[in-house]
């Protein structure tokens, strides 16, 4: 039988990931992504998890990628401030191919700038906030439903990629209270233990550009480094092949899948004129915005990007085919608007409203941006 | 001719690393072998221990070592060793570290896992300078010593890590030196047998970078040094701190019990959901 629940979102954060079967989750307090470690504090030890509150975020970051080597899975909340002291663990979990969730309630930024107001940009910090070369999982939720679901195949697609996965809520979102439904058939991946042969390599390309991985105290006497190593795990820093492979591998895992990984949600873009294009707390007024502009006899569709990480210029580049102007909404001043205008310009003038200052844009801002395009 | 004696630590070892990047008479080699014996005398299961390292030479050892190693970020192997020994409470989690590591970039987590008394063992080998960059001054540099950003000599005041830790809340802590072999192997062994945070600092050569700095370029001459500033630990709590200037004190700042971390997460476990933390969940489809 299906539950429902009314709930805030980083409350259905917190569910999300209990239903995922995170079991271990290390965090320190931040606004506006407190209520997710909170939730699970009180949560967690009714499972048989394990909640630490850390001295700082750093250490949250290392200690769920230690939880994760542990044999759980393993996640963190934060928000701006949080997620840029993360960065470097966050680059260590991608070299060895650890998978953690980590969730981040945009806020205000740069700085502590504005700790209760929404915002939307971290999305460059998710995508190359650590330094070197990756590609990263990314996925925005735009309603407290979403923000369940989403965390959910967060740690689904953390275990079948053996890698990082970020949730990219803003505070709307994270303070929002809505209706959510849990299913009781939710599908769950779980970590695929390494079978114990002569050559079993840790960290070669078995299956999605990648291999299971044990726990540690499985016996596979696994070594775990942040420098350029070989399949085995052992160190090779000073050989260019051996870097190139490993961070190509590491890279192509994600790009080569993304048929499976990107996911985006539209309505009327076959015909429409203008595509609005968005992701996370925006798109609530983006799809208000789009069927009055229809109801106005205007040709307008919108896009949704449920992933912005990896990028989905094949879904976006089919579904503006008919667009002779792209107008993309997004709480920062141009971020996700960069790869919306390389996927579209060549056949589209791709427009930029880009809202701070904390509030959501509103459907009649964006009516009004549609009207200065033209959508007559 | 006789066959070469082999170490008889050597199956703890992966062999196929070998050989290992340790300056000659670098004191890891030393407490390699301390941290064997003890683990050995403690009749501990070897194939149990998982270690954790930071970054710098003593943050290598793991790497060299037949168990589950994880070589993490510069100062945040106890953050890491936090999460894995609370996901795996069974797991017995060895860290290695060095003064750079543990008491600089680290300090943070140094002093909240003292704190926690989470049961960890961590060995900090404590060489007074940065020697994987080349020779920099570090928190424990003595004052008045010479490294590659102390061209002047250093001005600072050193850290005392085994008291610090102490301070922190340990429930094991002690000091001995690479002199000091049969003393650093009891003590490990303590610290091994201890159910809470232990931390053994092992003072240390590091003939490259320390040594030729400080006019001290041969390990006999830097054993010589360390071995004529040793102080035990009783006769210094009867010394002023005049006297105790340029000494290394040695033996135990803290041995004592107290509530252990992960035991109160699972105790909490127990008391809201009937069963202690579960093990190895992430494998599991059915929760």
């Amino acid at each position: 039988m299906a539950e429902e629940f009314f709930i805030q979102g980083n409350e259905a954060c917190a569910k999300g990931a209990i239903a995922a079967g995170c079991r271990f989750f290390a965090g320190y307090p931040i606004t506006p992504s407190t209520e997710v470690a909170e939730t699970l504090a009180r949560e967690l030890p009714k499972v048989g998890g394990s909640f630490v509150q850390m001295e700082d975020e750093i250490a949250s970051a290392g200690a769920i990628i230690g939880g994760s080597w542990g044999g759980a899975k393993s996640m963190t909340a934060t928000s701006g401030p949080g997620i840029s002291l993360m960065q470097e663990n966050i680059g260590y979990a991608f070299i060895s191919e650890t998978p953690i969730v980590i969730v981040d309630v945009q806020r205000g930024s740069p700085s502590t700038a504005q700790p209760t107001m929404a915002a939307q940009g971290d999305m460059m910090q998710a995508r190359w906030g650590s330094h070197g070369d990756y590609e990263p999982i990314a996925l925005s939720p735009s309603s407290v439903q979403e923000f369940f679901d989403f965390t959910i195949k967060a740690f689904n697609l953390a275990e079948e990629y053996r890698c990082p996965v970020f949730v990219m809520a803003d505070e709307v979102i994270g303070h929002m209270r809505e209706k959510i439904v849990v299913e009781d058939d939710i599908e769950i991946v779980a970590r695929k233990r390494p079978e114990k042969t002569d050559d079993y390599l840790p960290f070669e390309n078995i299956e999605n550009g990648t291999t299971p991985m044990p726990a540690f105290g499985d016996g596979f006497n696994v070594h775990v480094t942040g420098l350029t190593h070989d399949e085995r795990g052992y160190p090779d820093t000073n050989n260019p092949e051996t870097h190139d492979k490993l961070i190509q591998r590491i890279c192509d895992k994600v790009l080569n899948n993304r048929d499976k990984i990107c996911s985006v949600k539209s309505k009327g873009c076959e015909d429409a004129d203008i595509v609005i294009v968005s992701y996370g707390g925006p798109v609530r007024s983006v799809i208000e915005a789009a069927a009055q502009a229809r109801a106005d006899g205007k040709k307008v569709g919108y896009v949704k990007i449920d992933t912005p990480w990896p990028f989905p210029d094949e879904q976006l580049e089919e579904l503006t085919a008919s667009a002779k102007d792209v107008l993309v909404v997004e709480m920062n001043l141009g971020q996700m608007y960069y790869e919306v205008d390389r996927v579209c310009k060549r056949d589209a003038n791709v427009h930029l409203m880009g809202k701070i200052g904390g509030l959501l844009p509103t459907p009649d801002e964006i009516l009004e941006q549609i009207d200065k395009i033209g959508g007559n | 001719m006789s066959e070469p004696k082999q170490n008889r630590f050597l199956p703890y070892m992966r062999e196929d690393r070998l050989p290992h990047i340790f300056c000659p008479g670098c004191g890891n080699g030393a407490i390699i072998n301390a941290f064997l014996a003890a683990m050995e005398k403690a009749g501990m299961d070897f194939d149990n221990i998982a270690m954790v390292s930071g970054i710098g030479c003593s943050s290598r050892i793991p790497g060299y070592l037949k168990c589950d190693s994880l070589h993490t970020t510069h100062g945040r192997a106890l953050s890491f060793a936090t999460g894995l020994k609370t996901a795996n409470k069974d797991l017995d989690v060895v860290v290695f570290t060095g003064d750079g590591d543990a008491a600089s970039i680290g300090g943070n987590h140094l002093i909240h896992a003292a704190r926690r008394n989470i049961n960890l063992t961590v060995i900090c080998i404590n060489n007074n300078i940065y020697g994987m960059t080349g020779g920099q001054i570090s928190p424990t540099s003595p004052k008045g010593s010479f490294g590659t950003t102390a061209p002047y000599g250093n001005q600072d005041a050193p850290f005392k890590l085994a008291e610090l830790v102490a301070a922190a809340g340990a429930t094991y802590s002690a000091r001995w030196t690479t002199v000091q072999i049969e003393n650093l192997v009891l003590a490990i062994k303590a610290g091994l047998e201890n159910p809470g945070f232990s931390f053994i600092e092992v003072a240390t050569q590091c003939p490259t970078y320390f040594g030729r700095k400080n006019k001290l370029r041969t390990p006999t001459a830097m054993a010589a040094v360390m071995k004529a500033n040793t102080v035990y630990k009783s006769a210094a709590d009867r010394m002023s701190a005049k006297e105790l200037e340029g000494k290394i004190v040695v033996g135990e700042f803290a041995n004592t019990t107290k509530d252990e971390f992960t035991e109160n997460i699972d105790k909490i476990s127990v008391e809201k959901s009937g069963k202690k933390t579960v093990i190895n969940s992430a494998f599991e489809t059915e929760l």
